[in-house]
């Protein structure tokens, strides 16, 4: 048996246990999840100043801000979570009782990407504990820092019975791949998740795949002009990340090579070039692109095909700002689609006739934020979802549990099948219990 | 042939994206159609059920005819209030804003029915399909043909024939239609057809619901009230032979029951056994048909093995030119023949015997995850210990198979017996998508969000995390270095 075989077998045992169910295990790791966040802080910064050049604020900000919020989210909504809930039942199944009583599905895998490497690693480690699952973490290569930090405190903090961190490149996740997970979750780009879906298709492992997209934003004149709005951007730019932004460090940097060279190829071409208004240039040494703007660069362009994930903005003008509905249902289905808009029409018209993972009106990116509103995407930026209890869910099984009496048998359901019978049926599914009364009485015919 | 397919495919996108299938109206006049269709169109249903799968009228009005129309009309009284959205509620420090999640449909779907129950696997999901506002493409199964040709002819006449199709054929149409882009799968069937269909569906990243099956046990603890075990072996029977003649995903596969018990359990099948489906071979009715040749031969062949066939202790005959195998009991057939390693979908059942009726829980959780077990027990620390050790779609104390009829409850597996659920609001929900749409207002603006960064900023975010708004306010006023509050814990 190969090492990450042995590994997983140490994993179910302890799952067999019954260990990970009980709400005391789930609260303290919870809890040295929270104390793992506040105590290894500053080795958490520095690997996502070194993997990514990430500023303290803004790691804070985004990554270890939502993870203590998450946790104590958890921690408080737990016992209710975890509670089962009665469902009602039809009359004529008195005295029947039913509910749903969540479970755990067993071993789960978490594979996270490179951009925000702690939050999207521990985001989804916080539902799998808190349903009482056991777990690996694949955090990305590409941030090899910040995994080598997981790799190292988690250990030290929870359960290694029951959570696991597994570092390794690509083979090393088509090896986890092969395995037999109850749940796997997904972060990243929709070419690997087409490879996770079909290595989990194999052993028929529910997945939830969180990916991307071009998310765009649609900016309605408010009420100033289209030329004064972007004056405003490019005045913004400076204003936050200083008139050289390279210098700046509030700029996160370009995580490798081979992305820095992607992105600078999509502004290479011809016309995209002439279309930048502003920035544009870039510094190899350093994976450092400045923040650029482009006004209508062509719409066949790679920069207006591909997903940019890059600190390069298309702007694209429209006849009437409706017209961006359209524009936008031409393309995959979006992770997140962003209007600036009091308009009242035009927010309906986008609510129903766009379709996208989530809409926000006249902010960008905060819904990552708000636990009560389900994280995720639609068509090719993902299914399935979490945040909030919708991350406990994700890493549920809703059993259904009907509990029957003997004292009560409704007697037509058994064969030698008659008329008489089918009358009885044909009005019990309408819960007609008056004429199921009668008929039985002989005192009435359907 | 592809190309027909996709040309179908684009006709019915079409439709979608003109938004009518989103329209209230339209879902209504669907619905409404359907309800009508199974109304005029009954005898035919059940002629064509009888045919295919040798179903009685009353045994396919309860498992088919009158599924599909309480599920129709629950899904109309219920669908616009299925479709209004939910108010979220967004933490204080986002004011001002509204939260809401809304359910939109996912476009365009593929149905796969299975042939066990040909009307209602095909028409329940679409009901869900059609309430969530979808167009909807359906692939009867090709193993129930009359069933599969009443739904392609009949549907059309009713239904819009631009939003919903009815694509017959087999294995190879399956495949075709599997190359193309749907925004979701819904299949029932069998786990090997299962993984096929979801690798087809990772291609293009789309969501999959997979009905699937596996071996559904009952476990029988010793019942001492007379009455009680009457009536508890009733449904053991009708949970086994009842419905299709055991080809159903949530039948009794096998019965685990202690060894002391099981003469008398065996003793009362063979009693109401014989009432409900007759004293022989020759005498048989009130039992669906065993579907066509391949299956015949298939459940067949698990009584040939001669350890098998000693174990037979009641039934075991077969007539091969009809395609009968009689209602069969079998006592401790060997654990690793076919018949207690695969689904056996067929009229046999197996009674396991334990030392100790416990032993059941730990016998469960070495195969794989059923669909629905059973326990029929008065005792409730046993109950509560399958409840707690034991993993399922469902789990059923002292009956059988009746949680399909239950629209509040929601029905599906886990592991290899599926992902995803339906019935009722669970069909609704599993054709949609449901969007999270956060209203901002300017009015407020939180510059600490934006860089440059500075200390102040870090304080800022950490308090706001922290839904300390105490310590917020303490520290815009810059008082905070006074009240210094720990970070909560």
């Amino acid at each position: 048996m190969s090492e990450c075989e042995k590994d997983l077998e140490v994993l179910r045992e302890t799952f067999k246990s019954g260990k990970t169910r009980e709400e005391s295990w789930r609260r303290s790791q919870l809890k040295n999840l929270l104390r793992l966040l506040e105590e290894k802080e500053d080795d958490i910064f520095k690997a996502l100043k070194q993997d990514l050049g990430k500023h303290q604020v803004e790691a804070y900000r985004d990554e270890i801000g939502t993870l203590v919020k998450s946790v104590n989210y958890a921690l408080d909504g737990l016992k209710q979570w975890m509670s089962s809930k009665k469902a009602k039942l039809p009359i004529a199944a008195f005295p029947s009782s039913a509910e749903l009583v969540p479970e755990p599905l067993g071993l789960v895998l978490i594979i996270s990407s490179w951009n925000f490497p702690f939050g999207v690693s521990l985001e989804p480690l916080i539902g799998a504990i808190a349903a009482g699952n056991v777990m690996v973490l694949k955090p990305s290569e590409l941030a090899p820092a910040c995994s080598s930090v997981l790799a190292k405190t988690i250990p030290t903090y929870l359960d290694s019975k029951a959570i696991k961190v597994i570092e390794g490149d690509y083979s090393v996740g088509q090896k986890l791949l092969q395995q037999k997970w109850d749940k796997i979750f997904f972060t990243g780009s929709t070419k690997v998740a087409q490879i996770v879906m079909a290595a989990a298709a194999k052993h028929l492992t529910p997945v939830t795949l969180e990916l991307g997209g071009k998310c765009p934003a649609i900016i309605d004149s408010l009420s100033s002009s289209w030329d004064k709005n972007v004056q405003m951007i490019k005045f913004a730019i400076p204003k936050m990340f200083g008139e050289n932004p390279k210098e700046s460090h509030s700029m996160s940097r370009i995580v490798n090579k081979t992305h820095f060279l992607r992105i600078k190829n999509l502004l290479d071409e011809p016309m995209v070039k002439a279309s930048i208004i502003y920035g544009g240039s870039t510094d190899e040494d350093n994976l450092y692109i400045e923040p650029t703007l482009l006004l209508d660069p062509p719409v066949q362009a790679a920069i207006m095909t591909e997903e940019i994930f890059g600190p390069l903005l298309p702007i694209l003008t429209m006849d009437n700002i409706e017209d961006s509905i359209e524009f936008i249902n031409a393309k995959p289905k979006p992770l997140a689609i962003y209007a600036f808009t009091k308009d009242e029409e035009l927010r309906r018209k986008i609510i129903s006739r766009t379709s996208s993972g989530s809409v926000v009106f006249n902010d960008t990116i905060i819904q990552y934020a708000a636990d009560t509103l389900p994280f995720g995407g639609v068509g090719q930026s993902g299914f399935g979802r979490y945040h909030g209890k919708f991350s406990f869910d994700t890493f549920s099984h809703e059993k259904v549990v009907v509990r029957r009496s003997f004292l009560t048998d409704i007697w037509f359901r058994y064969p030698p099948w008659n008329d008489h019978k089918l009358q009885l049926f044909r009005v019990g599914f309408r819960y007609d219990y008056l004429s199921i009364v009668l008929i039985t009485l002989g005192l009435k015919k359907a | 042939m592809n190309g027909v397919h996709e040309d179908m495919l684009g006709e019915v996108r079409t439709t979608f994206r003109s938004g009518r299938t989103r329209g209230v109206a339209w879902r209504k006049a669907q619905l409404q159609a359907l309800l009508k269709l199974l109304t005029e169109k009954e005898d035919e249903i059940f002629e064509a059920l009888k045919q295919d799968v040798g179903k009685h009228p009353v045994e396919a009005y309860r498992d088919e005819v009158g599924v599909a129309r309480k599920s129709a009309t629950l899904a109309l009284r219920c669908f616009e209030k299925w479709m209004a959205p939910q108010k979220g509620r967004i933490p204080l420090v986002f004011f001002p804003a509204r939260g809401a999640v809304v359910s939109e449909p996912l476009g365009v779907v593929l149905i796969f029915a299975s042939w066990n129950f040909p009307i209602s696997l095909a028409l329940d999901p679409m009901i869900g399909a059609i309430s969530a506002g979808n167009a909807v493409v359906l692939k009867p199964s090709e193993l129930a043909p009359k069933c599969s040709s009443f739904l392609a002819n009949t549907i059309p006449l009713y239904m819009d024939p631009e939003a919903i199709r009815v694509v017959e054929g087999g294995k190879v149409v399956a495949e075709q239609l599997l190359q193309l882009k749907w925004d979701k799968i819904f299949f029932t069937g069998s786990p090997q057809v299962g993984r096929i269909i979801m690798s087809a569906a990772a291609k293009h990243l789309t969501p999959v619901t997979l009905e699937l099956g596996g071996k559904c046990p009952a476990i029988f603890d010793t019942l001492s009230n007379s009455s009680d075990l009457q009536v508890a072996v009733k449904r053991i029977a009708g949970g086994k032979w009842g419905t299709c003649n055991g080809q159903a995903c949530i039948g009794i596969d096998y019965v685990l029951v202690e060894r002391q018990f099981a003469s008398v359990l065996i003793e009362l099948l063979k009693k109401f056994t014989k009432k409900f489906y007759g004293e022989n071979l020759k005498t048989l009715e009130n039992l669906s048909r065993i579907v066509n040749k391949h299956h015949f031969d298939r459940v067949h062949n698990l009584l040939k093995d001669p350890k098998v066939a000693a174990s037979v202790v009641y039934g075991g005959s077969v007539d091969e030119e009809n395609m009968v195998i009689e209602p069969t009991i079998l006592l401790n057939p060997p654990l690793d023949t076919d018949i207690m390693t695969e689904e056996i979908f067929g009229p046999l059942l197996p009674i396991i015997t334990l030392n100790n009726i416990e032993e059941s829980i730990q016998f469960i959780n070495s195969r794989e995850k059923p669909l629905a077990i059973y326990a029929f027990t008065k005792n409730d620390s046993l109950k509560e210990k399958i409840l707690q050790e034991t993993s399922s779609g469902s789990l059923t104390f002292n009956d059988a198979v009746i949680q399909f009829i239950c629209d509040t409850l929601p029905f599906g597996g886990v592991g290899q017996s599926g992902l995803g659920r339906y019935h009722g609001k669970f069909s609704f929900d599993t054709f949609s998508h449901e969007k999270a749409v956060l209203h901002r207002s300017f009015l407020i603006e939180l510059e600490p969000r934006y860089p440059p960064w500075n200390n102040f900023k870090m304080e800022f975010v950490r308090l706001a995390y922290n839904y300390d708004y105490i310590g917020l306010v303490l520290l815009l006023l810059g008082l905070r270095g006074i009240f210094r509050t720990n970070r909560r814990q």
